[in-house]
């Protein structure tokens, strides 16, 4: 392997894989704002991904929009689309509420699969990477802007946690019933939480679709979701930075052995079934024992002021 | 006017009548009493009032005003405040966001108003003097889950407060608890009816409500079968027959 060559080669491989984490990533983290912050299960939330995905694709290449348009236009209709699965979604109770947006994941894949207008098997290609400045941005600039756009939603979902908003999920999450008698408007606010979910997904979606540059059905299948909702659970689910940590560990771990890669659903269960067995508060979880290590560390520390 | 008035109220369940044409008003400033043995339908009122399911028929006026077709959500922001049989804080959530949730009330029926944060210094304030009133000053930052159920109970109560309610419904708040902590609570109870708010209360413990109530409204199997002063209530045929069973 030639010296240089094999350099360049490997930062290209190791963009193509920070590139990934970051934008599974942010797909966690709005799975975490429905499942997290106000409870709701969903085991669907790659529908969202694909239609956001799809929306971009087709946006770009039938349409002619520019990234900087049909990326946004796909979290605007990956929310919009939230919320009309949602409102019935959100009348279900909680058993049925897993199986619904199940359901909802497998017509979304065979949508995607079956209609031609939507490329079929063969999905959509020619997406390419944003313009800017005359020519096709690089792919450590376009890290660059996911990392921004990343920061500034989780910047508010901070803002969101401190808010009443982030008070009346919390309440629901907890209970329902009294949620509603102590004056939270339930379906209001899990709608919202479905909302922004959703078009985070979307959004994370074109992403998505700009950077593979061509996209498939099978790319947002029940089995993409079940690998978010890992990342999530894995992480921490409910905290702001669990679902984060979820994905770059669970994004990494493929990518360091071969044989990890190809038991990849098998070592995610397995690892799912050891967290619940043993932290189901997620690694950085109030009750984990690295949150412990932590509060001790910060208690300590601020015991020696 | 009275401030509660549930006139010919019916639940059915399934064909299953828990309540039946039953009628009675509170006023503001009064502890009215609801009991009856078990299965008598005293819940079930409880929720129809709050909103959690419709009654199938009936009527339900909360100063002057029909409650029926309003959300649990609603009928709260009205003014009434409910604590439940079995206990039900948010038992992740220390005392302090538990009264939050429901100082919030005044800012959830505008999204834009709930974009707000909520540690604001007087609101901290407004809530830190309910959490006192309740007697859980020392509990502040505690989770829920981890307090025994007089101060669960409490909590509950605080909570409801913070509602700014006129109305409180209190489904057995002393059921579970120690003799010492059941006096603290209805302490309690007695300061939120000097303060002019009327309250409904469910209690197994006859001296409880004997001792608090003026005026007492009994139900057996969904219908009330009785309503006076407590003497009357002791002395009434009725009353002794459905607690003790036909052959009294």
């Amino acid at each position: 392997m030639g010296g240089g060559e094999g350099h360049f080669m490997i930062s290209g491989y190791l963009i193509t894989i920070l590139i990934t984490i970051l934008i599974y990533a942010m797909l966690a983290h709005s799975l975490n704002i429905i499942t997290g912050h106000a409870g709701q299960i969903s085991l669907g939330h790659a529908a969202f991904f694909g239609i956001g995905a799809y929306t971009s694709a087709m946006l770009y290449t039938e349409a002619g929009f520019p990234f900087w348009i049909s990326v946004p236009l796909a979290a605007v209709v990956a929310g919009m689309v939230g919320v009309l699965l949602g409102i019935p979604c959100l009348r279900v109770r909680d058993d049925f509420l897993a199986i619904t947006t199940m359901g909802i994941n497998f017509v979304v894949e065979a949508i995607f699969l079956y209609i031609p207008f939507f490329g079929g098997a063969m999905g959509i290609g020619g997406i390419n990477l944003p313009r800017w400045f005359g020519r096709e941005m690089t792919k450590p600039e376009y890290f660059i802007l996911i990392l921004i756009v990343f920061s500034l939603l989780l910047l508010f979902d901070r803002q969101l946690g401190r808010s009443w908003i982030g008070l009346a999920w919390a309440s629901i999450r907890e209970d329902e019933q009294a949620a509603g008698a102590m004056g939270v408007d339930v379906v209001r606010f899990k709608v919202l939480a479905f909302i922004l979910g959703s078009a985070i997904a979307g959004l994370a979606g074109g992403f998505y679709a700009h950077f593979l540059t061509f996209i498939m059905p099978q790319n947002f299948g029940f089995g993409q979701s079940i690998v978010v909702l890992c990342m999530v659970v894995f992480g921490g689910i409910g905290t702001r930075w669990g679902p984060i940590v979820g994905a770059v560990i669970l994004g990494i771990l493929p990518e360091i052995s071969r044989p990890i890669m190809e038991y990849r659903i098998l070592i995610y269960g397995v690892l799912l079934l050891a967290m619940m067995r043993f932290q189901p508060g997620g690694l950085l979880g109030s009750e984990s024992i690295l949150s412990k290590v932590f509060q001790r560390a910060f208690y300590l520390s601020s015991r020696s002021e | 006017m009275p401030l509660l008035e549930v006139a010919a109220l019916s639940k059915e369940f399934d064909g299953l009548r828990a309540l039946e044409g039953v009628s009675f008003t509170a006023k503001a400033g009064e502890i009215l009493g609801i009991i009856g043995p078990n299965g008598a339908g005293k819940t079930t009122l409880f929720n129809l009032i709050s909103g959690i399911y419709p009654p199938s028929s009936g009527e339900i006026n909360f100063q002057g005003k029909s409650i029926l077709r309003l959300k649990p959500h609603q009928i709260s922001h009205l003014g009434i405040g409910r604590t439940f049989q079995i206990v039900r804080p948010f038992q992740n959530l220390n005392v302090e966001t538990n009264v939050l949730v429901a100082f919030g009330h005044r800012f959830y029926p505008s999204l834009w108003k709930s974009t707000r944060p909520f540690q604001e210094h007087d609101i901290l304030k407004e809530v830190q003097t309910l959490i006192e009133r309740a007697g859980l000053r020392s509990y502040t930052r505690q989770l829920a889950k981890n307090l025994p159920l007089g101060f669960k109970k409490r909590l509950e109560i605080a909570r409801a407060l913070a509602l700014d309610p006129r109305l409180l419904l209190l489904d057995e708040p002393s059921a579970g608890l120690r003799f010492e902590e059941s006096t603290q609570l209805m302490d309690l109870v007695r300061q939120v009816r000097d303060q002019g708010i009327g309250v409904l209360l469910i209690e197994h413990n006859m001296p409880v409500v004997m001792d608090l109530c003026k005026r007492i409204v009994v139900l057996d199997h969904g219908a009330k079968i009785a309503e006076g002063s407590p003497e009357e209530i002791r002395s009434n045929p009725s009353v002794i027959q459905a607690y003790l069973g036909k052959e009294a």
